[in-house]
C-alpha cells in the first residue's frame, strides 16, 4: 500500500489539468502575443484561466496577473507593493510565522531602508490581533500575513485583521498569502478586505510553476519583471500558456462540489487526528477543530527524530515531510514551531502530514497502524 | 592551433621489462578521461612516448583539464604538428606558433631541435641555429640564452615535425591499474573521497563500500556517497561502488554491547565485511581515510582495535594530515562541496554521549562474545545482499 500525506508540499496534478496542458503544447502552441491565428487560440486558453478565478474570487479580470507560482507572487506583492508606496510611508508588517518566500522579501525591504514589524502568534500559530492593533502606524503601508499556515495549518482572523488594518486607515495595502488555503476555502477578497492574494497552482492539484497574484483595482504595486510588457506590462515575459490552461482546470475542479470535497478532508484529518491520539507519546501542535485548516496535521513525536521516523515510513510507502518541504533542505529549525513555543526537544521530532481530495479512510489506517508500529522500535534505538 | 598534445610520464620510464605494462595502462586511463570530453581522439604510443591527436573540433581546455587528472603523466605539451614540407615552411610555421602563442616578445629562449629521422636535411644544431636566427629576425625583442632560457622551444623532427615549447604540469603518479586493486571506505564525509585519491595516484585500482542504514540514514545520504565515488571515479577510473546494508548489523550491536563501545564494535564489523568484499572482488588491500585523533574511533587505541579484524593491508593515507591539509586536498580534488551536504552517516547516528577513546581490545572481544548468536548469520545476510552499482 502506498500513501501519500504531503499534500501541502506538492499535489499530484489532475489528469484534466494534464490533458489540457497537452493540447496546448501539442496543438495550441503558439505564442499569445503573436496576431496570428494560433496567437489568438492561445489567448483563448488565458482568457478561460481568468474567468475560471474571476468566478471564484468574484472579482475583475484585470484584478488577476499570473506568475510562476506562490514565490514570485509573493515576492511581487510584498517588494512590487512596498516600493510602488513608498512615498507614503516606509513601515512595513507581517507575522512571524511566515514561508520562506514572503520572510525573504521582507528581509530585503529591511535591506533596502524599509522598517518591518515582526507579529507575534499565540501558541496555536494565530496572530494577536492587539499585536496588531499596536503595531499599525502612520506610517504604515503593507501588512501581510499567510491564511493557513504551511506547518502546523494555523488559520489566521483575516477578516478580523483587515477591519483593523482599514479602519486605521484604509490606504494600507494588506496582502494575504493563500497558498495553503485556496482550494480550501472560498476566498472573495472583496467581502474579506485583501488587497493582495498570492495562489500556487501545484498545491491545488494543478501544475507546478504556475500561480497568480490577485491585485484589488486601484491597489499600486510594481512590476517585479520587465520586459516586453506582457499581461499589461504587471509580469512581462511569454505567458505559460499550457501551465496557466492546466491552473484554470484545476481551479474549477477544486470548487466543484465544493462542500462536499472539503467535508470529506475534514472527515479523513479528524480520523487521522483520533487516530494519533490513541497513539501513545505523540503530540499533535496547534488546533485539530473547525478553525483550523482541513488538511494539515503537524505531530511531534517525543524521543523520535523526526527524520529518521519520516525513512522508515517512507520504507512502508508511506511520504510525510519534516519542517516543511520547501526549506528541508536545510537542517534549520522551523522557525513557526519556535514561533508557537514548542518545546526545543521537540522540534527535530515533528512531522507534518498533510491531506488531499483523494486521501481515502484506509491510507490513514494505514498509516497510523504503522506509526504504532514504528514507535517502540525507534524509541529503543537512539543516541544517548 | 594546437591539434595534438605530447604526454609526458614520469616514473614509468624506469620500469625496465615492464615499462610496455605502465605505457599501455597510461593509455587506457587517458582514453578513459577523455570520454567526457566532446571530440574525438586518438591516443598512440609511437617511438616511446604518447601522442594525444584530436580527430575532431575539441575544447582544448576541457582536454586539458581531464589529462591533468590522469595519474602517470608528469606534463602535457600541447603541440603543433606539421607534415615536413621542406626547411622554409617549418621555419614560417615557428614564427607563426610564436606570434600566436606569446603577446609579449621580451623573453629568452633557446631552440632544442632532435633529429630522430636522420635524412633531413640539416642536422640539429643547424636547425637550432637556422631556427634561432629566423625567430630573432621576425621578433627583434626576443634574446637568446642557451643556459636559463625562459621558453624553450622543442622541434622534433620525426615522420611529422612536432614543435613546442609549453608543458603543463600533470599530476604525476602512476597510471591507475599498474598496481592492483584495493576497496576504499567511503563514507561520504572529507576524508574518505582524498584517501582513495590518494591511493589511486599510485596506481591502484580502487572499489569502494558504503555502509547504509535505512531508515537512519536517508537515501539522499546514499545519493551523495554515488555522487562522491563518481568524483573519484574522475581520477580513479572505473569505481564499482558496494552499498552495504548494515542496518540490522548495528541495531544487534546496540541490543546487545555497552553503547560506549558501540562505534568501535560496529566499526570492527564494517572492516570484516569490507574485507570480505574486498577479496571476492580480487582487492589486495582496504583504504580508509581515518587520521589520527581525529574522533573518538581515530584514537591510536581504537585503530588498534579496528585493524585487529583484518588480516589485509589497510592503507590510511591521510594518517598524520591536520583536518584542514585534508580539506584543502579535498578542494584541490574536487570533493568538498559534495562532502559537505549535511546528511547524516550511519557512524554517528547512535553515538554516545561519551564513547570510549581508550578501548581495550580484550573488553571488546568479550562484548562481542554476547553477539555469537545471530552475528555470522546478519553479516552473512549483509553481503549476499549487498548493492553493486558501477561507476563509469
Amino acid at each position: 500500500m502506498e500513501a501519500y500525506l504531503d499534500n501541502s508540499a506538492t499535489t499530484k496534478t489532475a489528469k484534466e489539468a494534464v490533458d489540457i496542458m497537452l493540447e496546448v503544447m501539442q496543438k495550441d502552441y503558439g505564442n499569445p502575443s503573436s496576431k496570428h491565428m494560433y496567437g489568438v487560440n492561445a489567448e483563448n486558453y488565458i482568457k478561460d484561466a481568468t474567468a475560471v478565478f474571476c468566478n471564484v474570487l468574484k472579482c475583475q479580470e484585470k484584478e488577476i496577473i499570473f506568475t510562476s507560482g506562490g514565490t514570485e507572487s509573493n515576492n511581487m506583492a510584498i517588494v512590487g507593493g512596498a516600493l510602488a508606496n513608498r512615498r507614503k510611508g516606509q513601515h512595513v508588517i507581517v507575522s512571524s510565522v511566515e514561508h520562506s518566500s514572503v520572510k525573504e522579501p521582507f528581509r530585503y525591504l529591511a535591506k533596502l531602508g524599509f522598517e518591518v514589524t515582526y507579529l507575534p502568534v499565540d501558541s496555536n500559530g494565530v496572530v494577536i490581533l492587539d499585536e496588531l492593533k499596536n503595531a499599525l502606524r502612520d506610517d504604515t503601508i503593507l501588512v501581510s500575513t499567510m491564511m493557513v499556515n504551511n506547518e502546523i495549518g494555523a488559520v489566521e482572523p483575516i477578516e478580523e485583521m483587515s477591519k483593523i488594518i482599514h479602519t486605521f486607515n484604509r490606504d494600507i495595502v494588506f496582502h494575504v498569502d493563500a497558498i495553503q488555503s485556496f482550494g480550501k476555502y472560498r476566498i472573495v477578497p472583496k467581502k474579506m478586505g485583501i488587497d493582495m492574494l498570492s495562489v500556487s497552482g501545484h498545491k491545488i492539484h494543478g501544475p507546478k510553476g504556475t500561480g497568480i497574484l490577485y491585485v484589488r483595482d486601484k491597489v499600486k504595486v510594481n512590476p517585479i519583471i520587465l520586459g516586453g510588457g506582457q499581461q499589461k506590462g504587471m509580469r512581462s515575459g511569454t505567458e505559460n500558456v499550457p501551465g496557466i490552461a492546466g491552473l484554470g482546470v484545476a481551479t474549477k475542479l477544486a470548487y466543484t462540489d465544493f462542500d462536499k470535497k472539503i467535508a470529506g478532508m475534514r472527515a479523513i484529518k479528524n480520523a487521522f487526528v483520533e487516530g494519533i491520539g490513541k497513539i501513545e507519546g505523540t503530540k499533535i501542535n496547534g488546533k485539530t477543530d473547525e478553525e483550523s485548516a482541513p488538511h494539515i496535521v503537524n505531530v511531534s513525536f517525543p524521543g523520535v527524530r523526526a527524520e529518521v521516523l519520516l525513512h522508515a515510513l517512507e520504507d512502508k510507502g508511506i511520504y510525510v515531510s519534516s519542517g516543511s518541504a520547501c526549506s528541508s533542505n536545510r537542517p534549520e529549525l522551523s522557525s513557526t514551531l519556535q514561533a508557537i513555543g514548542l518545546d526545543k526537544n521537540l522540534l527535530d521530532s515533528t512531522l507534518r502530514f498533510s491531506f488531499c481530495v483523494d486521501t481515502t479512510p484506509e491510507e490513514i489506517e494505514y498509516c497510523l497502524q504503522n506509526i504504532a508500529e514504528l514507535l517502540p522500535v525507534l524509541r529503543k534505538y537512539r543516541a544517548h | 592551433m594546437f591539434k595534438a598534445f605530447l604526454i609526458k610520464y614520469g616514473e614509468i620510464g624506469v620500469k625496465g621489462k615492464n615499462r610496455y605494462l605502465f605505457e599501455d595502462a597510461l593509455v587506457n586511463q587517458i582514453k578513459f578521461a577523455l570520454k567526457e570530453v566532446e571530440g574525438e581522439f586518438a591516443v598512440t604510443k609511437v617511438d616511446g612516448r604518447i601522442y594525444v591527436q584530436a580527430k575532431t573540433e575539441f575544447d582544448y581546455d576541457e582536454t586539458v583539464d581531464a589529462l591533468k587528472r590522469v595519474f602517470g603523466i608528469i606534463g602535457i605539451c600541447p603541440m603543433v604538428q606539421i607534415e615536413d614540407n621542406g626547411f622554409d615552411d617549418l621555419a614560417k610555421t615557428v614564427v607563426e606558433y610564436f606570434r600566436q602563442t606569446y603577446d609579449d616578445m621580451h623573453f629568452t629562449f633557446k631552440v632544442n631541435a632532435r633529429r630522430a629521422r636522420k635524412n633531413y636535411p640539416l642536422d640539429s644544431m643547424e636547425i637550432n641555429a637556422e631556427i634561432g636566427h629566423v625567430l630573432l629576425e621576425a621578433f627583434p625583442e626576443l634574446s637568446v640564452d642557451v643556459h636559463k632560457p625562459d621558453v624553450l622551444l622543442q622541434i622534433e623532427i620525426r615522420q611529422q615535425i612536432n614543435i613546442y615549447s609549453i608543458e603543463i604540469p600533470g599530476p604525476g603518479g602512476m597510471p591507475v591499474g599498474t598496481n592492483g586493486k584495493a576497496m576504499l571506505l567511503l563514507s561520504g564525509g572529507i576524508d574518505s573521497p582524498v584517501a582513495g585519491y590518494m591511493i589511486a595516484k599510485r596506481g591502484v585500482k580502487i572499489d569502494a563500500t558504503y555502509f547504509h542504514a535505512p531508515p537512519y540514514t536517508s537515501e539522499r545520504a546514499k545519493q551523495k556517497v554515488v555522487d562522491l565515488a563518481k568524483l573519484v571515479a574522475r581520477y580513479a577510473g572505473p569505481v564499482t561502488l558496494n552499498v552495504v546494508n548494515f542496518t540490522d548489523i548495528q541495531l544487534y550491536i546496540y541490543d546487545q554491547c555497552p553503547h560506549d563501545e558501540l562505534t568501535i564494535i560496529m566499526r570492527r564489523y564494517m572492516m570484516k565485511i569490507a574485507e570480505t568484499l574486498a577479496e571476492s572482488s580480487d582487492c589486495q588491500g582496504l583504504i580508509t581515510g581515518e587520521s589520527i585523533g581525529q574522533v573518538a574511533s581515530q584514537t591510536i587505541k581504537s585503530l588498534y582495535c579496528t585493524n585487529e579484524v583484518c588480516t589485509m593491508p589497510v592503507f590510511r593515507p591521510v594518517i598524520g594530515f591536520d583536518k584542514q591539509e585534508i580539506v584543502d586536498l579535498a578542494e584541490k580534488i574536487g570533493t568538498y562541496e559534495t562532502s559537505i551536504q549535511p546528511f547524516e552517516d550511519c557512524c554517528t547516528i547512535f553515538v554516545a554521549k561519551h564513547p570510549v577513546t581508550k578501548p581495550n581490545l580484550n573488553v571488546i572481544k568479550k562484548s562481542e562474545l554476547k553477539l555469537a548468536e545471530k552475528i555470522d548469520e546478519l553479516v552473512k545476510t549483509a553481503i549476499d545482499t549487498v548493492e553493486k552499482i558501477v561507476i563509469e
